[in-house]
């Protein structure tokens, strides 16, 4: 009984104390958790705007959190147990779809609460069609594709992407992501399905079987992948010959590890990435993210963060500002896949398609995986 | 060491096609590793059984043979696969010259009992063999990732200047990431602040919890004893889940001393075992003794009680830290980034960036590991030598 009381007496001196701190220093709290994928591209991250922003504020302290893979599972609990305890959340446009809808994201008035352009335009209109959700505030613009290993290819390297659907020309392992996104549409492609149909194609039950029979001919070759850093540990093993990931994870094998490995740009998928305010902040919180949030978003940072990863700025305005690598000093505008010379052959990831047919398509495709 | 049994040489009928079976088994891993196992077992089998004949029939001459059989075989693995080759066809060579004349001149027969059939002498060997093969298969993995935490490179590979023992292909970069990077000295010094403190309170627990449900007269022992031992069999996901909801609305989600408290709850069935296991064996009327001559209950259990039981305790608290250092599953739900443990930290690493640096780590942890067991078996023994429970 004694201890019992000990332990209330002694928490609520703690809370009290908490917000006797939050109201003397104005109403912006001093913690930030911040929720990201780890590696290359939250160290990019970091360096863009998180320490230059601690630098600017030296009271604040920033946590990451590598939670993204399963933000939206983990923002339904904390929903659910009245604690939610990130304030920053960074996810694809297509979970930011899914957790807006579910009203666990904040809605934001893109204009009032992220920065406008240096030459004035508004954040609306310098975002422009990236602003696929009314919580989603876009950061970066990245692609899917392939890599393929210089030293096994022979003379002809694959240039399309219907060569990782040949065995004969390119025999050996490929790796493809353990899900129906993007595997799909490539084998309709591949199929001789035009671009422009794939998707009315895949939203019939004889699309679907078609895509998976293209699929079903590979089946035997395919490793399957979950983490984005799967591939290039199978591209530097030699355990495949070409694999999917995101372009960023290539480009750091390719010019930061040095490994032998190539890019194939064709058919490249393009998606979004960006951050997502979780709903129902207290105000000292929310606050603070929101001063946060307009530093990181703006023209500078996001310009800033291509010295250090290969993603498209999502601004208009941060692209004539891409620069150079920080620290391999080379030209980091031919290696976005924006670029030009990249995007000659993109394809575009159908938001609303996959938000309505996921669930579905997603059982046939395990279904046929444990075939 | 003087043989058991008379030996005699062997007929050319049973030591060939022994010899050429242990052949096979080894052409299986080298013919796996070159793209065929089945060919690999043929190709084995043959060379091993010609080179048992033609050592022991036209050679004649043990160590003659024997010393050219290695040193054929590990210029064959050099022209093969270059140094490492040479190392596992010295070895290779080694092995079945020493194994042809084992076999031939009936030397196995020489250490077992004379009475034991053939039979039971093939079971005397076979048995040796899987218990080495389950040995080498524990512990493997474990040595692989040693090498490979010195890789030049970021990735899990061994490189080909790894293979010929290049220098330059291994480098201490990883140990230096790990020791440079907040994000990992950050975890660490969370594991050291969480794993004592959850073991400080389970031994405390467990312990009291154990002696008392050793006393005759508590009532309903045994649902009592299966509650507190439920987080070691309901699946630690659920318990995860469980600790997760409820922490969330009590306000310890998230915090230091949340965390501690899932893991102490976690440590304690560990400790209640390992002591009731002990309490067994220890006699209540020392107890009782005690109090005859005055002593009071606290100190009959410091000065009485909690010496006879210490190496149950000990091994109890040794578990719940093992528990709590290795745990990830509740502290992913229980903590926040704030409380990022090793185990979470390398769980994210692993899954977001292949990076020996979690190699680096493990190989530190197996050499804590190492000379923690090793501290406490040396004191064991010198503890069981000075009461003479031992005779050296």
């Amino acid at each position: 009984m004694k201890f019992t009381t000990t332990l209330l007496a002694s928490s609520a001196i703690v809370g009290a104390g908490t917000l006797a701190f939050a109201d003397a220093h104005g109403n912006m709290a001093k913690d930030m958790t911040l929720v990201s994928w780890g590696g290359a591209y939250q160290a990019s991250q970091d360096k863009a705007y998180v320490q230059p922003y601690l630098g600017m504020h030296s009271d604040v302290t920033a946590v990451w959190d590598e939670s993204s893979a399963e933000a939206v599972a983990k923002l339904r609990a904390m929903n659910e147990a009245g604690n939610v305890t990130w304030d920053l959340v960074d996810v694809v446009a297509a979970d930011a779809i899914r957790l807006c809808d579910e009203g666990l994201a904040m809605e934001i008035d893109a204009d009032e609460v992220l920065a406008a352009a240096p030459d004035g335009t508004s954040a609306s209109d310098d975002f422009g069609d990236l602003l696929v959700s009314d919580c989603f505030i876009p950061q970066i613009v990245y692609s899917t594709t392939f890599g393929y290993r210089t030293d096994m290819v022979g003379d002809t390297p694959p240039s399309k992407i219907c060569d990782v659907f040949d065995l004969e020309a390119y025999p050996g392992k490929r790796s493809l992501e353990k899900r129906p996104i993007n595997n799909m549409e490539w084998a309709l492609l591949c199929d001789g399905v035009a671009k422009a149909d794939v998707y009315d194609v895949l939203a019939t039950p004889e699309g679907q079987e078609k895509a998976l029979a293209k699929l079903d001919t590979i089946k035997d070759d395919v490793i399957w992948w979950s983490a984005g850093a799967d591939t290039p540990q199978l591209l530097a093993d030699g355990e495949i010959v070409m694999g999917s990931t995101y372009n960023g994870r290539l480009f750091s094998v390719i010019e930061e590890q040095k490994q032998p490995v190539a890019m194939l740009w064709d058919a490249q998928v393009f998606d979004l990435d960006g951050w997502i305010i979780p709903a129902g902040l207290p105000a000292d919180r929310l606050a603070r993210v929101m001063d946060f949030v307009k530093f990181a978003t703006d023209t500078q940072r996001l310009a800033d963060q291509s010295q250090y990863i290969s993603y498209g700025p999502a601004r208009l305005s941060s692209a004539p500002m891409v620069g150079k690598h920080a620290d391999l000093g080379i030209d980091m505008a031919p290696h976005m896949p924006t670029d030009p010379n990249n995007a000659q052959n993109t394809f575009l990831y159908n938001y609303e398609f996959w938000a309505d047919y996921r669930d579905d398509i997603d059982a046939k495709f395990q279904a046929w995986l444990a075939q | 060491m003087v043989a058991l049994t008379p030996i005699s040489r062997k007929p050319v009928s049973f030591y060939v096609p022994v010899a050429a079976a242990a052949g096979a088994i080894a052409g299986l891993f080298v013919g796996t590793a070159n793209g065929s196992g089945f060919l690999g077992v043929i190709i084995g089998a043959i060379i091993a059984g010609a080179l048992a004949f033609l050592l022991t029939q036209i050679v004649k001459n043990e160590k003659l043979g024997r010393w050219a059989t290695t040193i054929i075989v590990a210029g064959v693995g050099y022209f093969m696969a270059g140094i490492p080759g040479l190392i596992i066809g010295a070895a290779f060579g080694w092995f079945f010259g020493w194994f042809s004349f084992w076999l031939y001149e009936g030397r196995y027969r020489a250490k077992v009992a004379p009475y034991l059939t053939p039979g039971q002498v093939l079971w005397h060997f076979a048995f040796r063999v899987i218990c080495g093969a389950i040995f080498v298969f524990l512990i493997t993995p474990i040595l692989v990732v040693m090498p490979l935490s010195f890789n030049a490179e970021n990735f899990f590979t061994f490189t080909p200047e790894m293979l010929s023992f290049d220098p330059a292909g291994y480098s201490l970069k990883h140990y230096r990431d790990f020791f440079n990077s907040s994000d990992w000295q950050g975890a660490v010094w969370n594991s050291i602040k969480i794993a004592p403190a959850a073991t400080f309170l389970s031994v405390s627990f467990g312990t009291l919890a154990a002696i008392g449900l050793s006393q005759q007269h508590v009532p309903f022992r045994r649902a009592i004893m299966a509650i507190l031992i439920s987080p070691m069999i309901v699946p630690l996901i659920i318990s995860a889940a469980g600790m997760y909801f409820f922490y969330s609305r009590v306000g310890l989600q998230g915090t230091y001393l949340g965390v501690v408290l899932a893991h102490a709850a976690l440590g304690i069935p560990f400790v209640i075992i390992t002591v009731t296991a002990t309490l067994v064996g220890f006699d209540r009327s020392l107890t009782r003794a005690a109090a005859n001559m005055g002593a009071n209950p606290v100190t009959t259990f410091f000065r009485v009680q909690m010496p006879l039981i210490l190496p149950g305790v000990i091994s109890g608290g040794l578990f719940a830290f093992i528990t709590s250092f290795d745990e990830v599953v509740v502290v992913l739900f229980v903590g926040s980034a704030g409380q990022k443990t090793l185990p979470w930290q390398m769980f994210t690493g692993l899954r977001e960036q292949i990076s020996p640096t979690i190699l680096a780590v493990a190989t530190i942890l197996v050499g804590i590991s190492i000379c923690l067991l090793t501290v406490v078996e040396l004191l064991r023994r010198r503890s069981e030598r000075l009461r003479g429970m031992s005779p050296t």
